[in-house]
């Protein structure tokens, strides 16, 4: 098969899912008595706006490395359903522990970090040796390791580190002790503001965003340029051969789930780098959403740094809907849903075509040699 | 009277390859009929088509004189056809009754199944074939001989005048193979067409009563056994000469490569691998026989430390292995050829680059330190392609586009150029095609010309035979006899491997 067909495929599966989506949108749109065109015209409309951008990205952010969380479970055929609860937990111990120190603002910065990714590697790796010394499906104990992280730990702390010792408000502010600012990544507006206008209305773009890139850039190289990355996507591939061909499977187990809960744990340090505390409702359901940005993105690190924009995009086209009045705001749950049906089953189309076509050169290569 | 089965222009194409060529077939009604030809000559397909689980591109199926739409395999035992799989599809925790009526179970009122009307209707048809079974018996109790007859007779319970047998004797050691060909010529006896895959050639001549040999998709003829030898079949397949394995002229130092030492696996209470004490010298092959199932698959996954033995120690070159992981033994220059290459051998979506470095991927070339290098994987991939004649447009596309011959002979050449110590070949021929498994042979001939040490595990007495320089054979976990090749048949081994041989010697 020549590159550019090759190329093309590629390309083809995720353009036209979107096609799709947007046709099937359409008509849900019809449905219910909207006009799609206003609907989507105030949807790229409003993102065109600078701010909303920043409120892109912001979203994205968190969504990627949640993503990516996800991802390095499903290269080794593991379902980490438990990055929700490991980001929150990450989330709520990494605030607690963050206001207890006083550190060097580097330092400051990167201690609250590595308690989060300690966290969250501790908790999602439990999971992984569940799953080699007893065998537990770690989709169950994820599962489970969820409900005892959001309902029972990140519940009872809440309580246990609230601001003041009591159920109190700091400055209206209901949640863990705020972390001193020097212990907070800067956000990146000065930076941005160097190429664009000033951003208005007090939007901030988070400095976890070049974290993420940094995440991403580790994914990659790491899966695909070590020793380590072959074994985790040969385990993944084909459990039995890795391990005839040296691979520990239930080394692989443990550290994919550490791996995966360690990049979970970052997940809710967009917030806290942004506000500084853990809140009595922080922004939950990002390592849900993040099972979904995996899927469309292929668990490829640029794929799924494409998805999760797509996503954050329509996640914050809901708000001007609702404003607008074009549509009802539900109509981007109901595109998020059918850009995620119609891309597996692109997906699926562009994998047969392509063994199809390998077997066909392969048969042919047989067929010149004989 | 009409044939019972007729073909016309059978034609069936699968991406890239005509499986089937425009092939006819006559088979007249209780006749044994061969279908004989390599690995994707189209004997599957063929035999898949007349069971309807296949519909053919073109040609028609006429049976009884009759031309038939077989759309489904229901439709084909409507039609009275019957096929019996290699792979067998029994359900081990029921009874030989409970298998045979399951899914034609006969009801009484309320949805009952009426057993007495099924075991009345079962003693009948064995009767009528002279097929002996217990119809109480637990499927899982049985012996492999005895499963396949389950198998025929669930198809005969069903009203098959037509019986497909897809190589049938595969699976069975050459003394269930005359309970087989006994069977069969009573089956036909009772006027039961028989169509049946065959690989093994004297079998074909010995029950056949014609055979029709299938050469890359085509019927390249049909031909009365008696009016043939072997080697003529075999020259039909293959439209050549035909590869014999001969191991040549001795190598054997008497430098112990590999040391096994009273190893011991236990499944369960039961002793799997029961102490058993083996040396393959450098230079050396020793072959393992034995019926599967007899703890080879235990023994070979003992040396290459997948599994944990219970006792006894494995030793590579004076080095002990207790308690090193696979990664350690590999390193130390331990070579592995799966017995199931697509399970065990190869990563079916990943490029072939990728697949030539699996099991070596912590070594120079394919990587330093903790980093892959791809220059020297692929470096590596061309080699095993160039080196072992693998058949492939290149080395970016995926393990599964190859075929199955092809595939073989890239995890041989990804072995034997990593240089091992001690390769363990667990039948590395198993399921290709005789170009392929001539040249799998020459690799490990070659090999074992420069000292290494072979450890061969096989079903294929002629192989074991020609290849190994001493055959020992496996019978319930033990080591039970030490046969020299040169002086053993295909049928003594038979015998050593039932333990028949060894009830006779007792006194």
């Amino acid at each position: 098969m020549s590159t550019s067909r090759r190329v093309l495929m590629a390309g083809a599966a995720p353009l036209a899912a979107l096609a799709v989506a947007v046709v099937l949108s359409s008509i849900v749109l019809l449905a219910s008595g909207s006009n799609p065109l206003e609907a989507y015209g105030d949807m790229i409309g409003h993102a065109s706006k600078l701010e909303t951008q920043v409120d892109m990205l912001n979203r994205a952010t968190p969504l990627y490395l949640s993503a990516v969380a996800v991802a390095i479970g499903f290269r080794m055929n593991l379902f980490n359903i438990g990055v929700e609860g490991q980001y929150l937990l990450a989330f709520i111990v990494a605030a607690h522990l963050g206001a207890q120190v006083e550190l060097p603002t580097a330092l400051h910065v990167a201690f609250i970090m590595a308690a989060a990714m300690v966290v969250g590697g501790v908790f999602s790796g439990a999971a992984g040796v569940l799953k080699v010394t007893r065998g537990i499906n770690e989709v169950i104990s994820t599962i489970m390791l969820n409900a005892v992280a959001i309902s029972g730990l990140a519940a009872w702390w809440i309580v246990e580190w609230q601001a003041g010792g009591e159920i109190s408000t700091t400055g209206g502010r209901v949640g863990t002790e705020p972390i001193a600012d020097r212990g907070l990544l800067p956000d990146m507006n000065g930076l941005v503001e160097m190429f664009t206008r000033e951003i208005a209305q007090g939007k901030k773009l988070t400095g976890m965003l070049l974290v993420a890139v940094a995440v991403g850039g580790l994914y990659s190289t790491a899966l695909n340029r070590t020793v380590f990355g072959f074994e985790l996507r040969a385990s993944g591939a084909n459990p039995f051969a890795a391990h005839a061909g040296g691979v520990s499977p239930g080394r692989m187990v443990v550290a994919a789930m550490t791996l995966s809960g360690m990049v979970a744990g970052l997940v809710g340090m967009t917030e806290l780098m942004n506000t500084g505390f853990y809140p009595s409702n922080p922004v939950a359901g990002l390592g849900f959403a993040g099972i979904a940005v995996a899927l469309l993105g292929r668990n490829h690190p640029v794929g799924v740094a494409v998805a999760a924009l797509i996503f954050a995009f329509l996640d914050v086209s809901s708000g001007i809907l609702q404003i607008s009045g074009a549509a009802s705001r539900e109509i981007v749950v109901i595109m998020q849903g059918v850009i995620i049906l119609t891309a597996v089953i692109a997906y699926e189309i562009v994998r047969r075509v392509r063994e199809r076509d390998e077997a066909a050169a392969a048969a042919a290569a047989m067929a010149a040699g004989t | 009277m009409a044939p019972a089965i007729e073909l016309r222009g059978i034609t069936k194409r699968f991406p890239g390859v005509v499986a089937n060529d425009g092939i006819d077939l006559t088979v007249a009604e209780g006749e044994i009929h061969a279908i004989c030809g390599e690995n994707g000559a189209g004997k599957s397909t063929l035999m898949k088509i007349l069971y309807g689980m296949q519909a053919p591109d073109s040609g028609t199926v006429t049976i009884d004189g009759r031309p038939v739409e077989l759309g489904s395999p229901a439709r084909a035992i409507e039609a009275g056809i019957g096929m019996v799989h290699q792979h067998f599809m029994l359900a081990d925790q029921l009874t030989v009754l409970e298998n045979v009526i399951l899914g034609a179970e006969p009801m009484r009122s309320f949805g009952r199944i009426d057993f007495e009307a099924a075991r009345s209707h079962l003693k009948e048809v064995g009767q009528a074939y002279g097929l002996d079974v217990n119809p109480d018996d637990l499927v899982e109790t049985l012996e492999v001989g005895e499963r396949q007859r389950v198998e025929i007779i669930k198809v005969l319970y069903r009203g098959a005048r037509i019986l497909i047998l897809d190589e049938p004797t595969a699976v069975l050691v050459p003394q269930e193979v005359d309970e087989l060909f006994r069977n069969m010529r009573e089956l036909k006896a009772a006027g039961t067409t028989i169509l049946f895959i065959d690989h093994k050639l004297d079998e074909v001549l010995e029950i056949a009563d014609a055979v029709t040999v299938l050469r890359q998709g085509r019927a390249v003829g049909t031909v009365n056994p008696g009016a043939v030898t072997a080697h003529d079949l075999a020259e039909m397949m293959i439209g050549s000469e035909l590869p014999v394995p001969d191991a040549g002229s001795s190598t054997v130092t008497d430098e112990a490569a590999l040391v096994i030492d009273g190893l011991t696996v236990t499944d369960g209470d039961r002793a799997v691998v029961d102490s058993v004490s083996l040396r393959v010298h450098r230079g050396e092959i020793v072959g393992i026989a034995g019926v599967e199932g007899n703890g080879q698959a235990e023994l070979v996954s003992a040396v290459l430390g997948i599994l944990e033995p219970d006792a006894g120690a494995v030793a590579l070159m004076g080095q002990d292995l207790t308690g090193r992981p696979v990664r350690r033994r590999r390193r130390m220059g331990l070579g592995y050829v799966p017995q199931d290459r697509q399970r065990e051998g190869l990563l079916l979506g990943a490029a072939l680059w990728e697949n030539t470095a699996l099991g070596h991927q912590t070594k120079a070339p394919y990587s330093r330190g903790p980093w892959l290098s791809r220059a020297g994987m692929k470096d590596r991939a061309s080699q095993v392609t160039s080196g072992f004649d693998v058949r492939t447009p290149g080395i970016d596309v995926a393990a599964h586009a190859l075929s199955g011959g092809n595939q073989q002979k890239l995890i041989v050449g990804r072995e034997m150029v990593a240089g091992p110590v001690v390769l363990i070949a667990n039948h590395p021929t198993r399921g290709i095609d005789v170009g392929a498994q001539a040249a799998v042979w020459d690799d490990i001939r070659e090999a074992r010309a420069q000292g290494l040490a072979t450890l061969l595990v096989s079903a294929d007495l002629d192989e074991l035979i020609g290849l190994s320089d001493v055959i020992v054979v496996m019978l319930r976990g033990r080591l039970v006899a030490r046969l020299d090749p040169a002086e053993v048949t295909p049928r003594d081994l038979g015998a050593y491997m039932t333990g028949a041989a060894l009830e006779a010697a007792a006194p």
